[in-house]
């Protein structure tokens, strides 16, 4: 999105180098600052908990407002190819036992915050400033952020932890701390996401590897997590998996 | 954060943290909260004090510390915080360089 008098910040959540996210920001060709983001501190620090998530911030530093589910521009998110290039996944022994779906099981997935007003909002508030109605005060924007209780700091905790040991070759250990950082902490898609994907990718490999987020079919006995995306978000229910907040 | 001993220096838990100890208390923003009076700095209790999980790996003998729990939100201010995050390139950038512009951080993901 291009808007003068806006600075768009964009921030990849992404454990491994910048080899995984270069293909997507060089396809972009973005004039802003592009930055990676390796232990997932948006989480911590602003409560992210999905993608794509927006945070606005005023010229005085000030949030107005917190971490949401935002579309701030019109382009696809997802490769169009991407869907057919994947294998076939299946569940992890471990998770439970999932409500048969119609015929298009993402299609909840969709639902939520309304994604065809976002960009105008921003607009609105870059024109507008504090008088937007989309400017939230700061008690509001304090209270409007993601709950955060100590066992939701320990997830994070966990997190953090999951992350190093699998930078420093000691997986084993990994995957405890991210199963863990699951339990506590079931509603912050990203610290799945980013376990899963890991694997994924290890096992798949190629452009969409990362996208593989279960065990490839006939593996489900070697798949390390209590869970995967098929399962957990077949449980997801209307407006769940992006909340709605404008 | 993510340290190998629990002695950790006031400047210490600042860098990793972002609390800052002041003879009020340990501060971010515009919140101090008081710490137990007395003696030198602690920083498992005054983790517990802001609510931040201490995790464990045994095997490795690391700790980390989770993210400061109060009010039960994720936000004790609305004060963005300072995100310094490398850039693909490697450039180190500040988000309080952008002071003077409204800003919007969009995350996404390779996945």
């Amino acid at each position: 999105m291009h808007v003068n008098g806006l600075e768009v910040v964009t921030v990849s959540l992404e454990l491994s180098g910048p080899d995984a996210s270069r293909p997507y920001i060089e396809a972009a060709r973005p004039e802003h600052p592009s930055l990676l983001d390796s232990e997932h501190r948006m989480d911590a620090l602003f409560g992210v908990v999905n993608i794509p998530n927006v945070v606005w911030i005023d010229e005085d530093g000030m949030i107005v407002r917190p971490a949401e589910p935002g579309w701030p521009s019109a382009r696809p998110e997802l490769p169009s190819d991407l869907r057919a290039s994947l294998p076939p996944v299946g569940r992890a022994r471990t998770a439970p036992a999932v409500p048969e779906r119609g015929p298009d099981p993402m299609a909840l997935l969709r639902s939520g915050q309304s994604r065809d007003g976002y960009a105008d909002a921003i607009r609105d508030w870059v024109a507008r400033g504090a008088a937007s109605e989309y400017a939230l005060t700061p008690d509001e924007v304090v209270a409007r952020s993601q709950p955060r209780s100590p066992d939701l700091s320990k997830g994070a905790a966990h997190f953090e932890l999951a992350n190093h040991l699998w930078r420093t070759g000691r997986r084993d250990l990994a995957v405890d701390h991210f199963n863990e950082c699951h339990r506590l902490q079931p509603a912050n898609w990203t610290y799945k996401r980013q376990a899963w994907s890991l694997v994924g990718n290890e096992r798949v490999g190629g452009t969409y590897g990362r996208f593989v987020q279960g065990p490839l079919e006939g593996e489900e006995d070697s798949w390390p997590f209590a869970s995967e995306f098929r399962s957990d978000t077949a449980l997801v229910g209307e407006g769940e998996y992006y909340p709605k907040t404008m | 954060m993510i340290v190998d001993h629990l002695d950790l220096t006031r400047a210490e838990f600042f860098a990793g943290t972002g609390w800052e100890i002041k003879p009020e208390g340990a501060c971010k923003a515009d919140v101090c909260v008081p710490l137990d009076p007395g003696g030198g700095f602690d920083a498992p209790a005054t983790a517990e004090r802001l609510g931040m999980s201490i995790v464990a790996d045994d095997p490795t003998g690391l700790w980390a510390f989770g993210p400061e729990s109060l009010g039960n939100r994720t936000l004790v201010s609305a004060e963005a915080p300072e995100l310094v995050l490398p850039d693909v390139d490697g450039r180190e950038f500040h988000l309080s360089s952008l002071r003077g512009q409204k800003v919007v951080i969009v995350s996404w993901a390779p996945y």
